[in-house]
């Protein structure tokens, strides 16, 4: 099969860029799950939609948007399809209900968002008894199968589906004995930490975290202790909590292993792709977009640089690149995380066609009355006042691309308004 | 004076709010809206619902729900379990509504997702 773009995931990024690319080219969207809307469908509190329609809406309303707008639009929907392999040269192997597939795309989307951290990935010790989930399998359990995962409910990490899973969780009935968070500061939004664990009397512990899981079939109970600065138990401290559930929310890493094979190049500290400000990453015709670049905060911002993704895919794919669509890439400017940054995406400019440049980025350490500062070749072009600046918490900052023109690098800082 | 984070939106301004001669100002909140709930929180809380209900003959047995607007805070809990007990049947189409005065509250319970028979 031939077609212009495969899009790569059906969630709230793979839907916005298969709309974008459909304007201008024949679209595939292949998702492994039986139906579109990736994790929304399982988020089904409000909180989603704010930037962009103006108001509250739940995981699934705010996906319904995007699935019916698919649906009138021609875009074919391959459902309950894995991809198993891609290569540089855009052929796509793929599994599913008919069997294996095989397609030559033009362009392809990367949008296969992320995976949560497992207990393995942070090491932590124990026996492996039956009731320690990660937090999202916890909430398709509780949301959507309708399978409760446990009585007594201890969480680790918090992270904002840990804070959003403590809320469910006791609303369903469960007891959340507490969340432990291993950093000084909470890892999910202020307004979660309100409305998910003050609302309801759940305690944090900030500066905690799990030393041991204790149980044979099914877990008994988990030890937790305080840490010190470099994040070490401190002894004495330690204590066991009884329980029959731990969860763990514990961080999300963008799912990359088709776009290793690619060959495409990834970024150590993202964990994602290097991206332009087209959203192509490497490869040449192969963009990424959504969480499978950057863990996004919101999906309203996932939706805005996915559009962008896909409308490069379509024209690339149309055939009008590097003819008068502006697609050649007639620069290399990097894009450098500064003074209290720890990442920018974009991490190149290789067009400088667009009128407007958004720039997202985390800080290393949380500020108060925080400028950010946009540098080219040492001369500051833009600046932005942020009131508060938090390592959780996504800063996004839009340049009108004509102040760059010219430049042979970009520098963004995140400095202190007086000093 | 208390201390409030504002829910409204995830930018979460931190706020401050004060009663003084019967009416209460609000400081630290970038938007309308961040006012509207201080006064709010400080008055009559109020909160979304959202949680699931059993639906029959579905592609999954549990169907999403939300109130068509917030509820007092302290009624959550009790509606939450209310809902529990409720069963619906596929088909249901986003926006139906589930079940009407949700506990007297005046407000109702609508489907957040459509649902298609299995």
């Amino acid at each position: 099969m031939k077609t212009d773009v495969v899009v790569i995931g059906g969630g709230p990024a793979g839907l916005a860029a298969a709309l974008k690319a459909s304007e201008h080219a024949d679209v595939v969207i292949i998702e492994r799950d039986k139906e579109l809307g990736g994790i929304l469908q399982q988020c089904i509190h409000n909180g989603f939609g704010n930037f962009i329609f103006k108001k509250m809406m739940t995981g699934p309303e705010y996906a319904y948007h995007f699935i019916s707008l698919v649906k009138k639009s021609g875009i074919r929907v391959m459902t309950e399809t894995s991809v198993l392999e891609i290569d540089g040269n855009k052929k796509i192997v793929a599994a599913g209900p008919s069997g294996i597939v095989e397609i030559e795309a033009k362009a392809i989307v990367l949008a296969m968002g992320c995976r949560e951290r497992s207990r393995a990935q942070i090491l932590l010790p124990g026996t492996r008894p039956a009731g320690v989930y990660t937090a999202g399998t916890a909430q398709r359990l509780i949301n959507i199968e309708g399978v409760m995962p446990g009585k007594k409910i201890v969480i680790l990490g918090s992270g904002d589906v840990g804070l959003i899973m403590a809320r469910r969780l006791t609303l369903e009935g469960a007891e959340v004995e507490g969340v432990y968070e291993i950093m000084p500061r909470p890892g999910g939004l202020t307004r979660n930490i309100v409305q998910c664990l003050h609302d309801y009397g759940i305690p944090l512990h900030l500066s905690h975290t799990v030393t041991d899981i204790v149980g044979k079939e099914r877990v008994e109970g988990v030890k937790v202790a305080e840490v010190d600065e470099s994040l070490h138990p401190i002894k004495g401290t330690e204590r066991f909590i009884s329980c029959d559930t731990l969860i763990l929310a514990v961080g999300l890493i963008p799912e990359n292993e088709l776009s290793r094979q690619a060959g495409i190049e990834i970024d150590e500290i993202t964990n994602g792709p290097f991206v332009d400000e087209h959203m192509e990453t490497s490869v040449e015709g192969i963009f990424a977009c959504g969480n499978v670049v950057h863990v996004h905060d919101i999906v309203d911002d996932v939706t805005a640089s996915s559009e962008i993704a896909g409308e490069y895919a379509g024209r690339h794919a149309s055939g009008k690149n590097g003819h008068g669509m502006g697609l050649e890439k007639k620069h290399n400017i990097k894009v450098v995380a500064g003074e209290n940054v720890r990442y920018v995406v974009p991490q190149f400019l290789r067009h400088m066609d667009m009128e407007k440049l958004t720039f997202y980025l985390r800080v290393k350490e949380e500020k108060e009355d925080a400028l950010v500062v946009i540098s080219c070749s040492g001369k500051v072009v833009f600046e932005k006042r942020e009131r508060m600046v938090k390592p959780p918490e996504m800063v996004k900052v839009s340049v009108p691309a004509s102040l760059l023109e010219g430049a042979d690098e970009v520098r963004v800082d995140v400095r202190c308004r007086n000093g | 004076m208390v201390k409030l984070v504002c829910i409204e939106c995830p930018v979460g301004c931190e706020m401050t709010a004060e009663k003084k001669d019967g009416s209460i100002k609000v400081s630290g909140n970038r938007c309308p809206r961040g006012e509207k709930y201080a006064i709010q929180e400080m008055t009559n809380p109020r909160r979304m619902l959202t949680t699931t209900v059993f639906v029959e003959g579905g592609i999954y047995p549990l169907l999403p729900v939300r109130s068509d607007r917030e509820i007092p805070k302290g009624m959550v809990r009790e509606c939450v379990k209310e809902l529990s007990k409720i069963k619906v049947k596929a088909p249901v189409k986003m926006g139906d509504v589930i079940a009407k005065n949700v506990c007297k509250t005046g407000v109702d319970i609508i489907a957040s997702r459509s649902m298609v028979r299995k």
